[in-house]
């Protein structure tokens, strides 16, 4: 079989009957958005697509394959910020092989030509895939980026007293930014106790309690004494039952008595007016 | 090498370090220091660390040395105006520097000393 003559007459056919195929594709695509992308918005990018992959086909233009994998990546990237599952958005290709076989189903001698375009938009609708997970990871990763950036703030409780909230779990990577951030804020503001409150932890492992040990030892080098306060009940039957020892660092059931301590050991006292 | 220079205010040593340790300029400091507490009986020694910006393991183990052996001469050692990062450093390698007192900047480490006579 004469794949180059196969694709040029599929390019062909495809040519003579684009506003069939173009308008059919258009309506199964459609169908399956339901609603959430208008018709003329479809039938354009549908268009762009046709153009191109009919410019592939024929094979004149050696610029063509880049821009249809161009086009397509950007397309299923749009998709995928969308909310549109990756089914939708592969589909959304892969109904053009339908579209196209409703008209030449009736002729045979279409037939091997229309293979040729098959299997073409068969990689078409794999490279949507592909663009679409690319798309999906990026939002992961831009999310847990941000939320990095989010969760730790550094507060000040007192003149002297900083309090750090901490919410959601502790691995290696929060723990050093938390690290570098309290270290700092003890720096800049020149404050000698902090409170390192865990209500928002919701579990306190070995390597959790490893990652709080650190930081307390480093703000100790740094002249500052460290309180870890809001201790659940679960979590301190889970701390006792690992074993796990928190030696002569002070700790605290809740924020309100960290700050107490902070401020007895400061030389303050709180009196009602 | 480098010599750190030891000044004396009222009954305090201060010592601030505005080189980058060589481990032969630590152990002379050290020697320095020794000698120095003899003549002098100060009761307190305050080491500036704000201008170093890299402490090792050999270096922060000398700095424990040198708290007992100002212990001996009965005076507090006080290292203060660590940086963040070597303290972060210093964490990893685990060392926590038992028996030196730490503070923030060389006033509050006046205060620590001035507070214990």
């Amino acid at each position: 079989m004469d794949v180059v003559g196969t694709n040029e007459r599929m390019a062909a056919f495809l040519r003579d009957n684009h506003d069939k195929v173009v308008g059919r594709w258009t309506e199964l695509v459609v169908a399956g958005v339901r609603g959430r992308t208008s018709r003329e918005e479809v039938r354009r990018e549908l268009e762009d697509l046709y153009a191109l992959i009919v410019r592939v086909l024929s094979g004149a233009d050696e610029d063509a394959a880049g821009e249809l994998t161009a086009t397509l990546d950007e397309l299923s990237r749009n998709r995928a910020r969308d909310g549109f599952s990756p089914i939708e958005t592969a589909v959304g290709v892969f109904s053009l092989k339908e579209a196209v076989y409703e008209l030449v189903a009736d002729s045979a001698e279409l037939v091997p030509d229309f293979y040729s375009l098959s299997r073409m938009v068969d990689d078409l609708g794999l490279r949507t895939f592909e663009a679409y997970s690319a798309a999906r990871e990026q939002i992961i990763a831009d999310q847990s980026a941000a939320m990095l950036e989010l969760s730790t703030p550094v507060v000040q409780l007192w003149d002297g007293v900083i309090g750090v909230p901490l919410v959601g779990t502790l691995d290696s990577a929060r723990t050093q930014l938390v690290m570098e951030k309290l270290l700092d804020t003890l720096v800049t503001t020149g404050a000698d106790h902090a409170v390192i409150d865990i209500t928002g932890v919701p579990t306190v492992d070995t390597e959790v309690a490893q990652h709080l040990l650190k930081t307390v030892s480093a703000a100790r080098l740094l002249g500052a004494e460290c309180t870890i306060s809001g201790i659940r009940p679960q979590v301190a039957q889970t701390i006792v039952s690992l074993g796990i020892e928190f030696g002569d660092i002070a700790t605290k059931a809740s924020l309100a008595d960290a700050l107490a301590l902070a401020l007895r050991q400061a030389g303050l006292k709180v009196v009602p007016l | 090498m480098e010599r750190v220079p030891i000044l004396k205010i009222g009954q305090i040593l201060f010592v601030s370090i505005q080189i980058d340790l060589q481990d032969e300029s630590v152990i002379r400091l050290q020697e320095d220091l020794a000698d120095e507490l003899a003549v002098t009986r100060a009761h307190g020694v305050i080491i500036d660390i704000t201008a170093v910006e890299i402490v090792d393991s050999f270096i922060g183990r000398m700095l424990t040395t040198i708290g007992s052996i100002s212990r001996l001469f009965d005076a507090e050692t006080v290292l203060v105006g660590m940086r963040p990062a070597v303290a972060i450093t210093l964490t990893e390698l685990g060392l926590s520097l038992s028996g030196v007192r730490t503070a923030l900047n060389a006033e509050k480490g006046l205060e620590i000393l001035n507070g214990k006579s």
